[in-house]
């Protein structure tokens, strides 16, 4: 089932045309990652269907409704989960307090003035973190871990209001080259396992094609390949933007 | 209004414009490359003036203006290189502080110096004289006035693009630790910069003595109003702060042409509410870099232990027990250090857990103790009554102010809430029909249940530790952690459903309430209001509270409003120059204890 669909999405800054008519969809379930040489307008592509960028033309739907004119947190309360490329957590906050945080807004319960926080969600943000492999360490300060665990931290947050859809904008960025694959292991399979899409841009192509159920490739804000990770290894204009004419 | 009084309004307009562009000119360049508000730009201004008009007697009009300015532009460099410098790496928050101490300890020396009448200068030779304009007189030395801004500007401008020096200064201001990095000499460029500010403050000041007499009122309206220049220019664009300087300037002249003088500052107000709606950084500013590595992180909110809580209920029984052992001034004393308490820590609900950092929350105490004392005087309502409904002013004039406030972040914030402060303070100090102006309202006194000393103190006592605990408690429900999450991370708070601006709204009122309730006790147990409740020396008293008691803590404000009243108490009874000597204490407070004292204390004795 398409989740998400993007259909001719155009922007520009100034005179440059950072994105043009680009059109792409991800399937529940599935992991699809978008990549492409620096300034391929990967980053823009990314902020169009999050919500923090509004296109010049082209329409963005999830499960079919338009998310035009949306802001980030109208977009989260429709199921959508994100990370970011540097890690955005709550530093004053334990580990569990900043789960119970994205609880707490996605029961509605923001507007509570007397009602103890500590005390809700604990279960549930529990085992949110045991599905990221943060139980033990629930009771730190966030301001504490180390970059890897912060952004196991993020993805639990991100999965807190049970999103059909994750965006994770290079997910594995700024660790070291083993927690790399792990991370993205286990991102795959807790999207594979409760049939989130996932849309991930990243750098690093051993995890794209390690990860990756299907792979849009962008150069010069187009859309030059789509298909699986063989398909994308195979196609000359790939081959041409990563490697040079001559390759 | 005939066409001809049109032009000598905008003709008028126009001269007053040159000096707020040079104060506004300073400001903006000092905090491009310093990343410091000067809070006493305003008050450097003011020296211009006093030393001009001294100087002025003794050799003469055009040879004191050069020099006056050179004497404020030498004791920027004294105050940046003694006093500043020192703090580059301390947060915003007490970098303000410390310029705002200045603010004290300057008026105090210009008070001793000068004495309190404010004093006319001499007149401009050469240009003593009026000219003919379209059938009216016109000063001449406008006419100097208004030839000699845009000089200014021209020669600011060539400084700041044809010089070696001036690319310095504008690399820093795009980027400072860049700058750092390739290897600019830091240390004299920041004394080198401040020196210039100070300088254009003290030509501004020197420059408005021919128009009018220097006095010890200047320094916060100049100050403010160099605000309203620099937001609505935009921070660090000296092209903007002309701009807004014309504009400002243009917007007073013809008020006050009109005959509608009152209503000058609630026209500043709203040209400045439009610019900020429409452009959140100014008309000519961007939106600020982000700070890197701003200060050091808070420790998570931990449930108070059982012991604490003891401790607080003891604190509680213990001055419940105060009027059977003690009468007279205890009383009064602890009725005030009660009330600022509620005062403090309602400022730091929004400027600790929410991040708000609020230069102008005694406008909500004022106008609570307003919205009381005219309840009262005016609409003839029983005191109880009043001072139940009171409040409601503080926290309808925050509901009013933050709508605008919390759409801005870090310094463009606090200079807004300061204009806020200011311009609530103008009305109630120019409203001589509803507000008694000047002199305030008197006759506020509580029912006759109320009357007696214990009895106030104990309906004190109650309200205040009731609102204290409220507060506290909102801090460790769903909506204080949800403040505090988008304090941390705007963009993560965003991205998990939270509305931040919703947020901050709601705080900023609830605070304002409080601070309005602490206002309606203070008025009732004065027996009188004057616009001193909600000036802007009320706001620091709370800021300096707040971060005398540390930030980083709940309870930090209870102490520093206990130990601040205390000492204001004891200081101001004994001493002439008490500002002065608050000053001093602040400055030595912030080059001492950073964290404050309760952060000092935790850190000092921390396990």
């Amino acid at each position: 089932m398409t989740v998400l669909a993007a259909r001719n999405l155009s922007k520009s800054f100034g005179g440059v045309q950072a994105v043009r008519g680009v059109s792409l969809s991800v399937a529940s379930g599935e992991l699809l990652a978008l990549i492409g040489p620096n300034g391929a307008g990967k980053t823009t592509c990314f902020n169009l269907l999050n919500g923090q960028l509004a296109p010049d033309a082209g329409e963005i739907e999830f499960e079919g409704r338009s998310l035009r004119g949306l802001a980030p947190r109208e977009i989260w309360r429709l199921g959508v989960g994100r990370t970011f490329q540097v890690t955005a957590t709550f530093g004053s906050m334990t580990v569990r307090e900043n789960v119970q945080m994205a609880l707490l807004s996605h029961h509605r319960q923001l507007s509570s003035l007397f009602a103890r926080a500590a005390q809700r969600h604990v279960a549930a943000a529990d085992a949110l973190l045991e599905r990221v492999g943060m139980r033990e360490q629930a009771g730190r300060p966030c301001a504490v871990l180390a970059y890897g665990d912060l952004k196991r931290v993020e993805l639990a947050v991100a999965l807190a209001n049970q999103p059909r859809l994750l965006l994770m904008d290079e997910p594995t960025a700024g660790m070291a080259p083993g927690e790399r694959g792990e991370l993205m292991q286990l991102a795959a399979d807790l999207a594979r396992g409760s049939g989130i899409a996932v849309l991930f841009t990243e750098h690093d192509m051993d995890v794209v094609f390690a990860h990756a159920d299907r792979i849009v490739v962008l150069s010069d804000g187009e859309l030059i390949a789509q298909g699986s990770p063989q398909e994308v290894r195979a196609n000359a204009a790939v081959r041409a933007v990563y490697l040079g004419s001559h390759a | 209004m005939t066409y001809s009084s049109i032009l000598i309004q905008f003709l008028n307009g126009l001269a007053s414009a040159s000096s707020l562009f040079l104060v506004a000119a300073g400001l903006s360049l000092i905090f491009g490359v310093t990343r410091i508000v000067n809070f006493a730009h305003g008050s450097l201004y003011m020296l211009g003036m006093y030393v001009a008009v001294w100087l002025g007697e003794r050799i003469g009009f055009w040879w004191s203006v050069p020099i006056a300015a050179l004497a404020v532009g030498a004791f920027g460099a004294l105050v940046e290189s003694a006093l500043l410098r020192r703090l580059y790496a301390a947060p915003e928050l007490l970098q303000l502080l410390a310029t705002f101490a200045l603010v004290l300890v300057v008026k105090d020396f210009a008070l001793w110096a000068w004495g309190p009448e404010d004093i006319l200068g001499p007149r401009a030779p050469g240009f003593t004289g009026a000219v003919t304009i379209a059938g009216l007189q016109f000063p001449e030395y406008d006419l100097f006035l208004i030839g000699f801004g845009p000089l200014v500007l021209g020669a600011l401008w060539l400084l700041l693009t044809r010089t070696r020096w001036g690319t310095l200064v504008r690399a820093a201001t795009q980027d400072r630790e860049m700058a750092s990095a390739l290897g600019v000499n830091q240390k004299w460029l920041f004394t080198g910069v401040f020196a210039l500010g100070a300088f254009l403050a003290g030509l501004g000041g020197a420059l408005q003595i021919p128009r009018e007499p220097a006095t010890l009122l200047i320094d916060l309206s100049v100050v403010s109003d160099a605000f309203v220049v620099v937001v609505v220019g935009g921070l660090g664009s000296i092209g903007g702060a002309f701009v807004a300087a014309f504009l400002i300037a243009e917007i007073k002249a013809f008020c006050i042409g009109l005959g509608l003088s009152q209503f000058t500052l609630v026209v500043e107000f709203v040209v400045m509410a439009v610019v900020l709606v429409i452009r959140p950084w100014g008309l000519f500013g961007r939106m600020p870099a982000l700070a890197r590595g701003a200060g050091a992180v808070e420790p998570p909110l931990v449930a108070p232990s059982p012991a604490a809580l003891k401790a607080l209920a003891a604190l509680l029984a213990a001055l419940a027990l105060v009027p059977v052992v003690s009468g007279g001034y205890t009383l009064v004393l602890l009725t005030d250090i009660l009330v600022f308490a509620l005062f403090a820590v309602s400022l730091h609900f929004i400027m600790g857990p929410a991040g708000l950092h609020s230069f102008g929350h005694a406008a909500y105490f004022g106008l609570g103790a307003y919205g009381a004392g005219l309840l009262l005087l005016r609409a003839g309502a029983p005191m109880e009554l009043a001072l139940l409904l009171g409040p409601l002013a503080g926290g309808l004039g925050a509901l009013v102010f933050g709508w605008f406030c919390v759409r801005l972040s870090g310094v463009y914030l606090a200079m807004l809430t300061l204009a806020f402060a200011q311009i609530a303070w103008s009305v109630v100090f120019q409203w001589d029909a509803f507000t008694g102006g000047s002199n305030g309202l008197v006759g506020i006194w509580p029912a006759s249940w109320l009357a007696s000393k214990a009895a106030y103190y104990y309906i004190t006592l109650l309200t205040c530790a009731g609102g204290i605990a409220l507060l506290w408690r909102m801090l460790y429900a769903p909506f204080g952690y949800a403040l505090r999450a988008a304090r941390d991370s705007p963009l993560r708070a965003d991205a998990i459903g939270l509305d931040v601006r919703a947020l901050q709204w709601a705080a900023f009122t609830l605070a304002g309430l409080a601070a309005g309730m602490a206002g309606a006790l203070y008025a009732f147990s004065k027996g009188s209001i004057s616009p001193e409740s909600l000036s802007v020396p009320r706001s620091v008293d709370g800021l300096v509270m707040v971060l005398l008691g540390g930030i980083q803590t709940l309870t930090g404000p209870l102490w520093g409003a206990a130990l601040f009243t205390w000492m204001q108490d004891a200081v101001a009874r004994g001493i002439d120059y008490w500002r002065a000597v608050i000053g001093a204490v602040i400055l030595v407070l912030v080059l001492a204890f950073p964290q404050g004292l309760t952060g000092f204390l935790r850190q000092r004795f921390a396990p």
